[in-house]
């Protein structure tokens, strides 16, 4: 399966060998589970480990809550109250659930961020890259979809504005919005087709997943270094690599285990920290939140969504040329959607031959002032928009279409990489001597 | 010369476009049903129209009735209001149509947006033309109309847009004094 020689997968016993040649299932996970992985790969290897269990997890905790939740207007509310006090032990498969997406999209972020320093991205892992936009575009969908769910005003008026871009696009929006509700307004026909995609979806993610380990066990994973491993021989391959099973499932679940304690910490002592008291209110269309503000995942994209008003002059531009089509609030749609499309064609934006950020001096500082720009949208789509929020937004809502669109391409002409080291080998062997000068450090 | 070489239009060719066409045909007409459903369903789409009793609405103040499933805000406005309504040019507005389902095509002069000639009933969709919150009425926001709390749009006495992302004044629906003390939705 993978690209990098190593030792396959052997049928020893005669039920195996009978079970080989009819279905090789027992092959494929050994492939799996065996891949040479670069043996430099730091803590932030972990997230994929960690988004794999949240995935399980969101799974396996939202099939139970299904059994017990009902989809519609006038019973959803109640439902998940009688799962909180109710059914037994509802209240810490809720809070499991709830507290479930946070940790799915915290690690998701700092995987995407780790991608980006250390130019995961780049050649020949695109199909990788891709499909993983393609899971967290997903992601935010099902987020998105489960939010709707416990019938809240936040999950009400949620669901009211983000139906609300589909609305703004001209001339199909309002027909577009009025397909996606199945009525003029979020009703009960909303609710109900939200449940049944909230089930869904999660399981073409799961498809997504399995293509991605697929994509990046044919390239072969990325390293800190950006060094690809030597393929000329077995033997060079484990000079620069351990077999995945049982050295990096051992890290991994490690990482995991304090991941989950701090989980366990919010699920059981601040299980509403992350959430809003409004979506303790039952839903009510003729009444609007004081401060509607989504999930806390979703706030760097609402803070671009908000950025662009009509007196930008990129919006009075955009206005213009179109006469007008394209109004302010169409714009701000395009440019939410757009931050996150640009991310996709990183790979061909990036135009420095040299993969890992580690080497790159000049990267480095703008890739942290990324960094510091999605923390700070975060910060500002949380506020409400008065006062310097909106100047500051737009800052940053400028800045991270410029990282991707003008400083990348840029920077990979202009900028004098650092050396690189050869091989995986030394880049490890820099970090730990051998300590025996005449044995390969890799036994 | 086999038949496969003889390929101008031959009984097969034809076959084969037809069958390719049928097929197409009846996946389309398979597939629309799974589209279709998600169009609004008989019952919602029987949307009656609503009468509204008037008779208790005190000058200064509004009410919020429900008109199928959105809010539609009826306000009787005061001296002031209309005052600082009718003050406005249409050269300060971001939207110059009226978006007056009664009187389409109209300027968004204030007087082609009330109900009566007076200008003393406003009725229009409680519904932001941003993105569809409820805007917080009772002279809310710097033009002392409405404000809407989720992107900050602010709209005059008249319900019109003056600042912030939304891009149209407020709808105003098809409604209809049916005595002095009825307006008739829809």
């Amino acid at each position: 399966m993978a690209g990098i020689p190593h030792d396959h997968y052997e049928p020893k016993t005669g039920f195996e060998k009978w079970l080989h040649e009819r279905l090789p299932v027992v092959s494929l996970l050994y492939d799996t589970l065996m891949i040479p992985t670069p043996k430099n790969l730091n803590w932030m290897w972990i997230w994929g480990i960690v988004l794999a269990f949240c995935l399980v997890l969101q799974i396996v905790t939202g099939i139970v809550l299904a059994m017990h939740y009902t989809p519609h207007v006038d019973m959803a509310f109640d439902s998940v109250e009688h799962i909180m006090r109710d059914v037994n032990a509802g209240w810490a498969l809720r809070y499991m659930h709830a507290n479930g997406a946070s940790l799915f999209f915290f690690a998701v972020y700092l995987h995407i961020f780790r991608g980006l320093y250390y130019g995961s991205y780049k050649s020949p892992r695109e199909i990788t890259w891709i499909i993983g936009m393609l899971i967290y575009l997903a992601m935010m969908a099902i987020g998105f979809l489960g939010y709707v769910l416990p019938w809240g005003q936040m999950s009400f008026w949620g669901a009211t504005v983000i139906t609300g871009f589909f609305g703004a696009i001209p001339g199909i929006g309002e027909m577009l919005q009025t397909w996606i509700l199945g009525g003029p307004a979020v009703d009960n026909a909303t609710l109900n087709r939200f449940f049944s995609l909230h089930y869904l979806l999660p399981f073409v993610l799961a498809a997504l997943v399995i293509v991605h380990i697929w994509a990046f066990h044919t390239t072969g994973n990325n390293n800190p270094s950006g060094v690809e491993v030597r393929r000329g021989s077995k033997d060079e391959v484990k000079k620069d690599t351990l077999p995945f099973w049982p050295y990096f499932v051992m890290k991994d679940l490690f990482a995991l285990g304090v991941v989950l304690v701090i989980f366990a910490i919010f699920t059981y002592f601040m299980p509403n920290y992350l959430g809003h008291p409004d979506n303790y209110t039952e839903a009510n269309p003729l009444v609007t939140p004081a401060h509607i503000v989504p999930e806390w995942y979703y706030l760097p994209f609402y803070a671009i969504l908000r950025a662009f008003t009509s007196d930008v002059w990129a919006v009075q531009l955009a206005s213009f040329v179109t006469g007008g089509i394209v109004d302010a609030k169409f714009f701000g749609v395009i440019a939410m959607f757009g931050s996150i499309v640009v991310m996709v064609f990183v790979p061909w934006l990036d135009t420095s031959r040299v993969r890992s950020g580690k080497y790159r001096p000049s990267f480095k500082w703008w890739f942290w002032l990324l960094a510091l720009d999605f923390i700070v949208l975060t910060w500002c789509g949380s506020q409400p928009a008065e006062g310097m929020v909106p100047v500051i937004s737009l800052i940053g809502a400028s800045f991270w279409f410029a990282y991707f669109l003008i400083i990348l391409p840029l920077l990979g002409v202009l900028e004098k990489p650092l050396p690189v080291p050869a091989t995986i080998e030394e880049d490890f062997d820099a970090h730990y001597p051998p300590k025996d000068a005449t044995a390969p450090a890799a036994e | 010369m086999s038949q496969a070489e003889d390929n101008a239009g031959s009984r097969r060719d034809f076959l084969y476009v037809a069958t390719a066409a049928t097929g197409i045909v009846a996946t389309g007409a398979a597939v629309w049903p799974l589209v279709d459903q998600m169009n609004p369903s008989a019952d919602v789409l029987a949307l009656a129209a609503v009468e509204v009793n008037i008779a208790d609405v005190e000058v200064g103040t509004q009410i919020t009735v429900k008109w199928r499933g959105k809010p539609v805000f009826i306000r009787r406005r005061n001296e002031e209001d209309i005052a600082e309504g009718r003050a406005v040019a249409l050269s300060e507005l971001v939207d110059t149509d009226a978006r007056n389902a009664n009187e389409p095509g109209k300027e968004a002069l204030d007087q082609n947006r009330t109900l009566d000639e007076a200008g003393e009933w406003l009725v229009m969709m409680g519904v932001c033309t941003h993105l569809g919150c409820v805007p917080l009425g009772n002279r809310a926001g710097d033009f002392h109309g409405w404000f809407c709390p989720c992107h900050g749009s602010h709209y005059d006495t008249a319900g019109r847009i003056r600042k912030g992302p939304a891009p149209q004044n407020l709808h105003i629906p098809i409604s209809v004094f049916l005595d002095d003390s009825t307006i008739k939705l829809g």
